[in-house]
């Protein structure tokens, strides 16, 4: 079924959740859930084992000095598929997933086997989640089924790796296109059923084109995963990446995530924020709940 | 760091909400006012006051003048007295006043935003986001025209009625305020301004701020009192222009009032404004221009979206989902910066709207609440709600409730719609949602009201025309429409 959306409405329901005010128990409260929400990601030609290694130990203790209550260890660690076998060996013994973006990313313009074979590759390596990407050309093409089936096939080579399919709202053009394609992509995935809540993600975008992860675009994702939710009681996940660099950012998206989906999302099973020096930023917000100040750049940022 | 391992047990998202966000900032609050008459304030000549309560706790915030026929002269005869040199004054010298005042607004807006929400219980989310950045935008506006009239009224003179007695309602006390007096002052006129009983404070304020602008004296008086001084300014003899804003009872009574004398009248009055929502609307958005719809403002608006009519085949999700999202909306605290539905402004108000909600479910109707909290234990309250299984003869689906309470209608064909939402009395207001655009401009056309607005509702310029047709009154404020009122001579 086409839901179409209005823009000029969408924009203001969005930006309604920039106006809440947290204060006090529920700033320090969203911070650390935030934190706990982080994919934190690297995704540079020149990504090095070592600073892979630095990525997951900041991972597991984001914070450099113990504060009260304490901060919890990040959602994931999302690299390269070539990184997956030094994060997972970095990560061992922690909760943090290791994620890999996939279907070579970030542009998808390969043929589908290879996109294919590099997932399955990324899944025998050690990757719990994969991040993949679609053929944008194909869904303003019109060539929906092509999206269908390689949401399709990127899934099989999942075997059981949760997958997070990045729609990059930046070049869909229109929010209709957005709201569209998040339909189209939650109904191949969830085609076969048996999926439990949270195995699928849709996602805003890969960090590499601008706009990224907008307070309407991620609404219109939400609203997606809302209407799938309702009628058939199955929760995918939600995951804006790219441009959220501010704690502040992090807390509009956490607001709109309570009032549009409900609370029950508020978790990192089902909700994450794909970054990489937002959690520099929430570390310090953090600091300065607990020291009075805020803490220098180089007192967080140790990557 | 062992003890940040386990830490995520801690976090639980389930229970996140928003703590207490007070609004800081506090007006300095007289512990009595008088009435503004000729550039100074005075109390009145009998000494009778009144006392204006804030409606979220019940506290008294003022003692206030009650002006009574006498005051209502000595105002008169300040307006009049000031009327020539203010209309002799060139239009870019009036401007200037506008100008200025509009920019001290905004210096003070905060001030006048809390003052706003404690003496008329809206939230401070709404007078500080919209009601005043909307009476600023009015001066700023008007102060635009004011020395471009000639090319307003092209070829003909341009010349202020003189005196105008400006009567005003408690819904949007200072915004109303700035409607009225910026287009007449522009135009030249001079004033005689009574705001509403319960909500005189920003008023006053503005009166303040009118002396620091150093306005001539007697171009705005402000009287407050209750009906009775409303009354008064009517009947003075020295009024050559009245406006109106409020209940299209007392605006009868007006008409007949002035229908012996040569008064332009114009009148701003209720409504029960339709809402209709087409099968192929963007139904998210949808939701939300039905919300800002009836929820605004606790529903103390005029042009409120009250009845909503919903195609049929779309009834039962988009009834499902306007519940989910009427659960999220917070009622408390006013000046809590996370509220969205205040305090109901008047114990008066509050006991209308409860009586037409009880006749609502004696008539049959379905009432549907979500208690999302305990309501506070002081003041005046009433959580928002909805009726379904309305049937168009229900006295919820006729009368202008003014509160947070919507009446839910079916429909299935455009013609079925058009036809139920012009079957009242009233035509203030109306909403259209549907993606198509050809049936936007065909309803728009045969909808019978003042205003018309498409895939969004309860919108707001000072360069659009508002007002209403049939029993919602006549005459338009805002945009080139709203300067004929003001100007002698020129049709409205």
């Amino acid at each position: 079924m086409h839901h179409p959306v209005d823009a000029v409405m969408l924009s203001q329901r969005a930006a309604s959740f920039t106006r809440r005010s947290l204060k006090a128990d529920a700033k320090r409260t969203a911070l650390r859930l935030a934190v706990s929400m982080v994919d934190l990601t690297t995704l540079e030609g020149a990504d090095s084992p070592e600073c892979a290694r630095a990525l997951c130990r900041r991972a597991i203790h984001p914070c450099p000095e113990p504060v009260t209550p304490a901060v919890p260890p990040v959602a994931a660690v999302c690299v390269y598929p070539r990184l997956v076998p030094v994060v997972r060996e970095g990560l061992l013994g922690s909760a943090v997933k290791v994620a890999s973006v996939s279907t070579a990313f970030p542009s998808g313009q390969s043929p589908l086997e290879l996109r294919v074979q590099e997932t399955a590759a990324a899944v025998a390596a050690g990757a719990d989640e994969i991040d993949m990407v679609i053929s944008r050309g194909a869904f303003l093409a019109g060539r929906l089924d092509d999206i269908r089936t390689e949401v399709m096939e990127v899934q099989d080579a999942c075997q059981g790796a949760h997958l997070k399919i990045i729609l990059e709202t930046g070049e869909l053009g229109t929010p209709d296109n957005i709201r569209r394609c998040a339909d189209l992509v939650i109904d191949a995935a969830t085609e076969r059923g048996e999926l439990r809540d949270g195995s699928v993600f849709v996602k805003t975008s890969t960090g590499k084109v601008s706009p990224a992860a907008t307070m309407p675009s991620v609404l219109l994702l939400l609203e997606s995963v809302r209407a799938h939710f309702r009628s058939t009681g199955l929760r995918l996940g939600v995951k804006p990446a790219g441009g959220i660099r501010k704690s502040k950012a992090a807390l509009h998206l956490l607001v709109m995530v309570r009032e549009t989906v409900g609370p029950d999302w508020l978790q990192p099973s089902l909700f994450r924020i794909g970054a990489s020096s937002l959690l520099d930023d929430l570390v310090r917000q953090i600091l300065w709940t607990s020291r009075g100040q805020y803490a220098a750049m180089h007192d967080v940022g140790v990557t | 760091m062992t003890d940040q391992d386990t830490a995520v047990a801690d976090v639980n998202g389930l229970d996140w909400d928003y703590s207490p966000a007070p609004e800081r900032t506090r007006p300095e609050i007289a512990s009595t006012y008088g009435l503004f008459i000729d550039g100074v304030f005075q109390p009145a000549q009998d000494e009778r006051t009144f006392v204006t309560t804030n409606p979220a706790t019940g506290a008294r915030l003022a003692r206030v003048a009650q002006a009574g026929a006498a005051d209502v002269d000595l105002a008169m005869q300040a307006a009049k007295n000031a009327a020539r040199p203010w209309a002799r004054l060139s239009g870019r010298q009036r401007g200037k006043y506008l100008f200025r005042l509009a920019r001290r607004i905004q210096e003070c807006a905060r001030e006048l935003a809390v003052l706003e929400t404690m003496d008329g219980g809206k939230p401070i989310k709404e007078s500080r986001d919209v009601d005043l950045p909307l009476v600023a935008a009015h001066f700023f506006y008007h102060a635009g025209w004011a020395d471009k009239l000639e090319w307003a009224f092209q070829g003909r003179p341009v010349k202020p009625h003189g005196v105008c007695g400006q009567i005003i309602p408690w819904n949007f006390p200072l915004l109303m305020a700035a409607w009225k007096l910026a287009p007449a002052l522009a135009c030249g006129n001079t004033v005689v301004l009574k705001p509403a009983e319960t909500t005189p404070l920003t008023a006053l304020h503005l009166a303040q701020l009118l002396q620091e602008i150093d306005l001539p004296p007697g171009v705005v008086n402000i009287v407050t009192g209750d009906g009775e001084t409303g009354a008064a300014v009517a009947a003075h003899p020295a009024l050559s222009k009245l406006a109106f804003t409020g209940s299209t009872e007392v605006g009868k009574a007006l008409m007949r009032q002035t229908a012996s004398r040569d008064i332009p009248l114009t009148l701003e009055l209720g409504g029960k404004s339709p809402h209709i929502i087409f099968a192929d609307a963007a139904m998210e958005q949808a939701i939300e221009g039905v919300v800002n719809g009836i929820w605004f403002n606790q529903g103390h608006v005029c042009c409120a979206g009250s009845r909503l009519l919903v195609e049929e085949s779309i009834l039962e999700p988009f009834v499902a989902a306007l519940r989910d999202r009427m659960a999220q909306l917070r009622v408390g605290d006013p000046l809590d910066k996370n509220t969205d539905i205040g305090a109901i402004n008047s114990r008066e108000q509050l006991e209308r709207i409860r009586t037409l909600v009880r006749l609502g479910q004696e008539e049959g109707a379905i009432l549907h609440d979500v208690q999302t909290g305990p309501l506070p234990g002081k003041g005046w309250w009433f959580p928002p709600c909805f009726f379904t299984g309305v049937q168009p003869s229900h006295v919820v689906a006729r009368e202008e409730i003014f509160g947070p309470v919507l009446s839910v209608m079916s429909f299935r064909t455009p013609e079925e719609a058009i036809r139920r939402a012009n079957s009242t009395p009233y035509g203030l207001a109306a909403g259209i949602w549907t993606d198509k655009g050809s049936k936007i401009f065909d309803m728009a056309q045969r909808l019978e009201a003042g205003v018309v607005w498409c895939n969004t509702y309860n919108q707001f310029d000072p360069a659009s025309p508002f007002g209403g047709v049939k029993e919602s009154g006549f005459g338009r404020e805002g945009g080139l429409h709203g300067l004929r009122a003001y100007v002698r001579g020129v049709d409205r």
